[in-house]
């Protein structure tokens, strides 16, 4: 099997003041500290020295507590970030579900923000065009698609969000805890969907606290804690691992 | 060649998006970026050329050829310090090419002012003024490309820059609105004294104004104003790119 995913040391971390703040007169008064500071490591790093790969065809899954770098890793994967040194190679198109409905505009038809989110998502237009109608179809909206937005609930914004979303024809599909939205019904369609994703060989990374569903979808997950990788293997022993490093936190 | 395709579709959709939501629930819709340059226009002929007898024959279409051209640049800076701002959302969840934005704001402008165009000629045609289709047909594509380069430089600039010194968006206002008055839009080029000559050309929309009041008023076009302008649309828009191309992998960070 192919490796389509490779992190070699990978360094993340953010800076705490990214832009010049107090104002003007602050600045000027301050401008030896403000230099200093500039020089001083104002940082603070999220993930400090990760590797894994994932192979072609995969379900990975990858779980942690909150501020592990959990959202911070797909981010990179996705190309949205860059990290601060060490390798990320992907390899194939890349469908990250880290927001439904980009870019969505309220005041335009729900074929307009179709087109829109689409092109933002990597598409052409006549690739949007060819799927139009399967789109459409898969969001169940009906005759609101000629409306605008604005007069849809949520459910039905994420709906056609997500619908969007897994119509780019990913080899590499990222989500992060989106399962979330719509009722129950959706929420079934959209796990249908992953599993069909699944059996088409599509490599699927997986951010979620829900650990029954990372259990039932991946192959293998890893386990990130303040920005380290604790463990990687088989779903079960990773979940019994976290479960373990939850506990001794919560002790201390 | 799928990349080509791509980055045309992208700013194509970007740009109809830009139009369709503009005048979205407006009834008067497009007329809106006519109505400014003509009411400017209004006003200062009024002070100008009722109150202040300046000497310039034809004054309202000597204005409206520097007004309209002015517009798209105004307009187009003048929105880009909330391009990336105004997209924070898109910028941190979504990778796509960020140059998309300024570009769809600078292509949705440049319409504008091609749709401003046949006003103008209502005008010319109003003063007897006849339009030559050959030089105007070379002309107009030609000082396109120079502006629309010199104004995404500006654009690309002041929309990167805004996201860590956020008080530009403050400043970038001032500015145009300074930079207009030593642009020769409301006074002709040779009244400027010939010590100041410099001065004025040493203001890039300067050249590029002037061109465009040759074209539309006088149906000429000079060699030297032209490289000029296409010379500062270079240096502008370079400096422009790599200000944007350099603050760019640390746009998701800040905004």
């Amino acid at each position: 099997m192919n490796t389509v995913v490779s992190l070699k040391d990978v360094y993340k971390s953010y800076s705490l003041r990214p832009h010049i703040r107090g104002g003007f007169k602050h600045f000027l008064l301050h401008l030896p500290k403000y230099l200093k500071e500039m020089k001083q490591d104002n940082t603070f790093t999220v993930l400090k020295g990760i590797s894994f790969e994932i192979k072609e065809g995969e379900t990975f899954g990858i779980i942690g507590p909150n501020g592990a770098g959990k959202s911070t890793t797909l981010a990179l994967i996705a190309g949205v970030l860059k990290p601060d040194t060490g390798t990320i190679e992907v390899k194939g198109r890349v469908s990250a579900l880290l927001e439904l409905g980009a870019g969505f505009h309220p005041d335009l038809t729900g074929i307009e923000n179709i087109i829109l989110n689409g092109i933002l998502l990597g598409l052409t237009k006549r690739e949007i065009k060819q799927k139009m109608d399967e789109i459409i179809e898969f969001s169940g909206l009906g005759r609101f698609i000629y409306e605008p937005i604005r007069t849809y609930s949520g459910g039905m914004l994420a709906r056609l969000g997500f619908s969007v979303a897994i119509h780019v024809d990913p080899q590499i599909l990222l989500i992060d805890e989106i399962l979330a939205v719509g009722d129950a019904n959706f929420q079934k369609k959209c796990f249908e969907k992953i599993m069909e994703f699944k059996k088409r060989g599509v490599t699927i990374i997986f951010v979620s606290h829900g650990l029954a569903d990372v259990e039932r979808i991946c192959e293998r997950v890893a386990l990130l804690n303040d920005g380290r990788l604790i463990y990687i293997g088989k779903p079960k022993e990773t979940i019994e691992k976290y479960i373990e490093i939850m506990g001794e936190n919560g002790r201390n | 060649m799928r990349k080509w395709v791509y980055y045309k579709d992208l700013i194509l959709v970007l740009i109809s998006k830009e139009m369709k939501v503009r005048y979205k629930n407006t009834i008067l819709g497009f007329f809106w970026s006519i109505a400014n340059p003509l009411c400017f226009a209004l006003v200062f002929f009024i002070a100008f050329k009722v109150y202040m007898r300046i000497q310039i024959e034809n004054y309202i279409i000597f204005l409206l050829s520097g007004l309209f051209p002015w517009q798209w640049f105004g307009n187009t800076v003048n929105s880009s310090p909330g391009v990336f701002i105004g997209n924070a959302n898109l910028i941190k969840k979504v990778n796509f090419p960020r140059i998309g934005l300024p570009l769809a704001i600078l292509g949705n402008d440049l319409v504008h002012f091609l749709l401003s165009i046949p006003v103008l000629v209502i005008f010319l045609l109003i003063y007897k003024k006849h339009p030559q289709l050959i030089i105007w047909s070379i002309g107009i594509p030609l000082l396109c490309i120079i502006q629309s380069l010199m104004v995404l430089g500006f654009s690309l600039a002041v929309s990167s820059l805004n996201l860590f010194f956020r008080d530009l968006q403050h400043l970038t206002v001032i500015i145009t609105n300074l930079i207009f008055y030593f642009t020769p839009i409301i006074y002709a080029e040779t009244m400027v004294p010939a010590k100041y000559r410099p001065l004025l050309l040493a203001n890039p929309l300067s050249s590029l104004i002037i061109s465009w009041q040759d074209l539309f008023l006088k149906n000429i076009l000079r060699p030297s104003l032209i490289f000029v302008a296409c010379g500062w649309a270079i240096v502008i828009f370079f400096v422009g790119y790599s200000i944007y191309k350099s603050l760019e992998p640390k746009f998701v960070e800040v905004v």
